[in-house]
């Protein structure tokens, strides 16, 4: 290739015809423009004249530098100009070393990265170059060079991994020793040891580094302060002002999961985080599971919340209440002050914080509960509460679980307790015994200067020993505990205040109300704190931010957890110890995003400035353009172009500029209004549209031989711009390129899917398991969709019996469909051969069964597309066709059907 | 108002085809002449006739038969009734129907010759509604009257001509009759001139109507261009034809000039008319200086 300053030429030689220019110069200005013939009776009076200007015999300078520039454009054009050309890889037969980094900032455009990485082995494999690749975020292993197609079949398959690669010095001492090149796809981020490994490369051969020009984006763990939620995002590289939306996602009432609320974060001009804070009713929060970026598809984009943002409400419930007294005294001051930072108190009497159903009540030192407190209290502790209590002089003096064991006692105490180091006793004050390892308590540290003067004690009994939880020094029992249905009672045994004990006034207080899950916890994780308690995987999320089953990963232990970042041993998720649960984010409160920073030494390629670019079209354009304008010019030269010509020329002109324009919307609401037509959702993909068109037309035609519904053409349908409210049902195939529709059109959707519209969305992969790229993009633009809780199609579903009987759903595939989920409570009735099902018609059917490509017909009505092999196929055809008949039938008729069933019940009712 | 186009060769065959006894030409003429309503022309003085003109007492010399007895049994005065004097006047028309009379600037305006021949037959049935006499110069038919001339005249129009521009023919022109030349007036004026001075020794009077395309009184051409006669006898070739438009409009100019002093030397009467504008208008000046002139 031979350059230019940014400009490349791929043909160099054929820019040697410029040098012909100069003789086209000559050539043209010898001839003048061709004269007109024309009748004129006025010739008489034209006898005689002379022309004043003789120049006109030739052509004029301006016309003729315009050919030779239309002709120097076309001359360039075909020499093959490309700007800013990539530079040729060196020829060299080294084997080649293609290093992704495979963490999950690769995931933001992956696909990329293999097309990338696929190309780059394809031309090795051409060269006859043998191949390794490596994935850093995998554990070391030497690279293995190997044929290319080998390596390209791995390619294939490869998938991120939801973490950092990490251990890149490991990389490197497994190098090989022998001269290689390197193909670094990287994903824009330093990660430890980055340098080094480098170093070791360019040390064997040639480095060359690939960077997507898109930004890194990161979501930081939430936190929780003055009432909000905090939110952080990260990004890189700082550029321009941009504004990321951060969905909150959490169950609803009905334990679906849902966006429960959304925050926009301003990205100011060079900086690299964005803040914003999300105040959020406590009902609200409690609901959260996690925060993403919307549109950001990788792990770090998601932030998984635990029980630190959780925050329950807690009742106290003093027995000293109404009695004159210090404030210090009180018996449910300490608790108050340890609770208000972390937990929503509720006060009143018993009867009133039953009704607004809390997590935990806390009674300080109350001994009587009236008959219907106390089955209140039952009832409640055995629904799953948390019932706290504390002892104190009332408890002691009153006579409750002395000889039999009281309901709301964890154990039977004895007569008045006692007192240590008293002025009348002779021990001193008693410390704690360490936690025993069942304890939940096990692994605090006990303060020194924590000790007891007075505690009530407990009654010996078989089981006292596995209902304490903490003892003192000398074995009795300071805490114990019991189980009620899915609820628990606990008992401390000394007073909530500082009366009885020092306890109340030690952060080993805190610590335990936390451990017994009263309190939320700080979002840091504590090694110490997690020490000797083993977590399971709930959920782990994959590098693309999608939650997946732990299906078969182990345990892990707790200081492991605490260890940030995630590894390949702890996955990014949801960990759930004995009582509580921990998310496991990529990005913790710390992280910092920082760049990848390469020597100049090392080409970078992939960036936005630096891409190649042909120029040949542009250049054939100009030189086109140009030569149309010589042929006006002409023309106006010669006196062809008369005055209404050039009219007409504008005019027509202006036509062709406008007319894009000038569909308006009221032509499209009469043609979509007045007659009945079925809609498909460009795509932007024009093979797809003319599918879709060709696909509704053949469904047209069978639906108009067979039934009543006799529909139009087929309409095409722009979520953008159009009005969906004209059309009972839309066909939406999705492609992999799918552009993301805008707000606006998500509203429009909302609305449509609300009031009764359907939507087929059609992946044409044949369902396959939600993994193929079309699968993810619908569950990209289905996210932001109203859509209910979908389940695969139930054997007796209307949609089954609108029309046709039918069973399976094919079009050229054959896989399951999905449709809105039947409601829990549906039963069948007695008598009938179906459920009851919902009312209503389901707003989408998802399937991948390429519908479109068999109902296809071309237009003398001849399928399309073959759809499998023989009879077989041919009734394959006919009964998507048949799939398609039902669903339009059902989505005029909904449930139309399912009434039916009712027929004999209603007759027998009427006494027929 | 403008009549549909009834020049027109298509519409003419058409017409012929239809088996219409009147011709399409003729048609036009009658309906164009129909808007033009003036009633006979007298001669302002008593004389043969049939209108009325006046009554006068009689006198001595009066016939008993000339007397009106209806006027006169009201007195005891007798009255002659007395008519308008009409007489009939011959009126030659001459149409230019050479190459030249072909031509048409725009497809949307008839050719000059359509125009000038429709303006001829419209003047003829006018007169011949009144009761004169027309026949065509170069004819040898003499001038008639009555309602069939029309159709005659109508057909000796109809010849076209081979040669680039017409020529006035004298021959046929009545003694003190009256003569109309509708032509573009391009050719060699010493026709003209020869013409009108021939219908001077015979005491004939007229009026000279030009009848012109737009395009030749604005001349809108540019570029390299070479004219030709509408018969291709003549040729001119220019580079940028449109340097000589000030040119030709100036010659135009001078030639029109030319023809009204002629005109006005032998006192027939001059006007231009353009293909692009109404008939109307050229018929009612044609009639009113034949009328004049009358």
């Amino acid at each position: 290739m031979w350059m230019i300053g940014p400009v490349g030429f791929t043909s160099p030689l054929i820019l040697l015809g410029l040098l012909a220019l100069p003789l086209l110069w000559l050539l043209l200005r010898a001839v003048p423009p061709a004269p007109i013939r024309r009748r004129f009776p006025g010739v008489a009076l034209l006898l005689g004249l002379r022309d004043s200007d003789v120049e006109a015999m030739r052509t004029p300078w301006w016309l003729l530098l315009l050919r030779a520039v239309a002709i120097g454009a076309a001359i360039l054009a075909f020499a093959g100009p490309v700007l800013n050309p990539a530079a040729p890889a060196p020829a060299s037969d080294a084997p080649l070393l293609v290093v992704i980094d495979g963490g999950w900032a690769d995931a933001r455009d992956w696909p990329r990265r293999v097309d990338q990485a696929t190309r780059v082995v394809e031309a090795a494999g051409r060269a006859g170059r043998r191949v390794a690749l490596l994935r850093l975020s995998d554990a070391p292993q030497t690279p293995v060079f190997q044929a290319a197609q080998a390596v390209r079949d791995r390619l294939v398959g490869l998938a991120p991994q939801p973490f950092a690669p990490a251990n890149l010095a490991g990389w490197g001492q497994l190098l090989p020793a022998e001269a290689f090149e390197t193909y670094w796809i990287s994903d824009g981020l330093d990660h430890p040891g980055r340098a080094g490994l480098l170093a070791l490369m360019q040390a064997r051969g040639q480095v060359r580094v690939f960077e997507s020009p898109r930004p890194v984006l990161a979501l930081r763990p939430v936190g929780f302060k003055d009432g909000a939620v905090q939110i952080t995002a990260l990004r890189l590289p700082a550029g321009a002002a941009a504004e990321v939306e951060v969905s909150a996602r959490g169950l609803d009432p009905a334990g679906i999961e849902r966006e429960l609320a959304r925050a926009q974060l301003p990205f100011a001009a060079g900086e690299d985080r964005a803040e914003t804070a999300l105040p959020l009713p406590p009902e609200l929060r409690n609901r959260l599971t996690r925060f993403e970026i919307i549109g950001q598809r990788t792990a770090g984009a998601v932030t998984l919340t635990d029980d630190s943002l959780k925050r329950r409400k807690v009742a106290l419930i003093g027995g000293g209440a109404g009695k004159e007294g210090l404030l210090l005294l009180s018996p449910t001051h300490y608790l108050r002050q340890a609770l208000a930072p972390v937990a929503e108190l509720i006060d009143g009497s018993l009867t009133d914080v039953l009704v607004a159903n809390p997590d935990v009540i806390v009674l300080a030192d109350v001994a009587r509960l009236t008959q219907a407190e106390s089955d209140g209290l039952q009832t409640w502790v055995s629904k799953g509460g948390l019932l706290l209590r504390f002892a104190g002089p009332k408890l002691a003096a009153s006579d409750i679980a002395r000889d039999t064991a009281d309901p709301l006692l964890p154990v039977r105490l004895r007569q008045g307790g006692r007192s240590l180091g008293g002025a009348m006793s002779w021990g001193d004050p008693r410390s704690l015994a360490p936690f025993a390892e069942s304890s939940p308590f096990f692994g605090l540290p006990i303060p020194a200067e924590v000790t007891v003067k007075a505690q009530v004690l407990a009654q010996p009994d078989p089981d006292l020993a596995a209902r304490s939880i903490a003892t003192l020094a000398d074995g009795t029992p300071l805490v114990t505990r019991k189980a009620l249905g899915q609820g628990q009672i606990v008992l401390f045994h000394v007073t909530a205040n500082a009366d009885w004990s020092s306890l109340p006034l030690s952060g080993l207080f805190v610590q335990m109300l936390e451990r017994l899950a009263v309190s939320a916890r700080p979002a840091l994780l504590d090694a110490a704190e997690l020490a000797g308690q083993t977590f399971a995987p709930e959920k782990v999320l994959d590098a693309f931010g999608q939650p997946q089953e732990p299906q078969g990963l182990p345990g892990v232990r707790g200081e492991d957890l605490a260890k940030l970042p995630p590894a390949a041993d702890r996955l990014p998720g949801l960990y759930a110890g004995e009582d509580r649960l921990i998310a496991l984010n990529v990005i913790s409160p710390q992280t910092e995003l920082s760049p990848a920073v390469w020597p100049a030494s090392v080409p970078v390629e992939g960036g936005e400035a630096a891409r190649e670019q042909p120029l040949k079209g542009a250049f054939l354009v100009l030189g086109l353009g140009l030569l149309l304008l010589d042929i006006l010019a002409a023309l106006w030269l010669s006196g062809r172009l008369s005055g209404r010509l050039a009219v007409r020329l504008c005019v027509l002109g202006l036509a062709l500029s406008l007319a894009p324009q000038a569909r308006a919307q009221d032509d499209f609401a009469l043609e979509a209004t007045t007659s009945l037509r079925l809609g498909y959702v460009v795509t932007g993909d024009s093979t797809v549209d003319r599918l879709s068109e060709a696909g509704l037309r053949g469904l047209g035609m069978r639906l108009f031989e067979r039934t009543t519904i006799e529909p139009a053409t087929p309409m095409a349908v722009d979520i953008e711009r159009d009005e969906l409210a004209f059309f009972s049902f839309l066909y939406w195939p999705v492609t992999a390129d799918q552009a993301l529709p805008s707000v606006n059109a998500y509203r429009k959707l909302n609305d449509y899917l609300r009031t009764g519209g359907m939507i087929l969305f059609d992946t044409r992969d044949a369902g396959i398991g939600g993994t193929s790229p079309e699968a993810r993009r619908l569950q990209l633009i289905a996210a932001a969709l109203d859509i209910p809780p979908l389940e695969p199609i139930p054997p007796d579903h209307v949609l089954t019996r609108t029309f046709y009987l039918l069973q399976d759903f094919p079009g050229r595939q054959t896989g399951t469909i999905w449709v809105e989920a039947a409601p829990p409570d549906a039963a069948q009735a007695e008598g009938m051969p179906f459920r009851n099902l919902n009312d209503g018609v389901t707003p989408v059917v998802i399937g991948g069964n390429d519908w479109a490509a068999a109902w296809a017909v071309d237009d003398q009505g001849i399928p399309l597309y073959p759809v499998g092999r023989g009879s077989v196929g041919d009734r394959q055809r006919e009964i998507s066709y048949r799939f398609g008949v039902n669903l339009i039938m059902h989505v005029f008729t909904g449930n139309y059907k399912s009434d039916q069933v009712h027929v004999p019940a209603l007759l027998e009712r009427l006494g027929q | 108002m403008r009549s549909a186009d009834p020049i027109a060769p298509g519409l003419r065959a058409r017409a012929e085809r239809l088996g219409q006894s009147l011709p399409p030409l003729l048609a036009a003429a009658d309906h164009l002449a129909s808007a033009v309503v003036l009633g006979d022309h007298g001669r302002r003085r008593a004389g043969m006739g049939d209108e009325f003109w006046q009554y006068r007492q009689a006198h001595s010399g009066d016939s008993a038969r000339m007397i009106d007895w209806r006027r006169s049994a009201r007195g005891d005065v007798q009255f002659v009734r007395e008519r308008e004097w009409q007489a009939a006047q011959s009126v030659s028309l001459w149409v230019d129907a050479s190459a030249s009379m072909r031509f048409s600037g725009d497809t949307a305006r008839p050719p000059k010759g359509d125009r000038a021949r429709l303006l001829a037959l419209a003047l003829a049935v006018l007169l011949l509604r009144g009761g004169e006499r027309v026949g065509v110069m170069g004819d040898h038919s003499p001038p008639r009257s009555g309602r069939a001339q029309a159709e005659r005249l109508a057909l000796a129009l109809s010849v076209d001509g081979a040669e680039d521009y017409g020529r006035p023919e004298t021959t046929g022109l009545a003694l003190h009759g009256r003569a109309v030349l509708v032509s573009d007036f391009l050719g060699d004026l010493a026709g003209v001139e020869a013409a009108l001075a021939a219908a001077a020794e015979r005491g004939v009077r007229g009026a000279m109507l030009q009848v012109l395309d737009p395009a030749e009184e604005d001349f809108p051409f540019d570029g390299r261009t070479i004219f030709e006669s509408m018969g291709g006898q003549l040729s001119f070739e220019t580079l940028r034809a449109g340097d000589l438009r000030a040119r030709y409009l100036a010659r135009l100019a001078e030639r029109r000039d030319r023809l009204l002093a002629l005109a006005r030397a032998s006192g027939w009467h001059f006007s231009t008319h353009h293909t692009g504008d109404s008939p109307q208008a050229a018929l009612l000046w044609l009639y009113r200086a034949l009328e004049a002139a009358l």
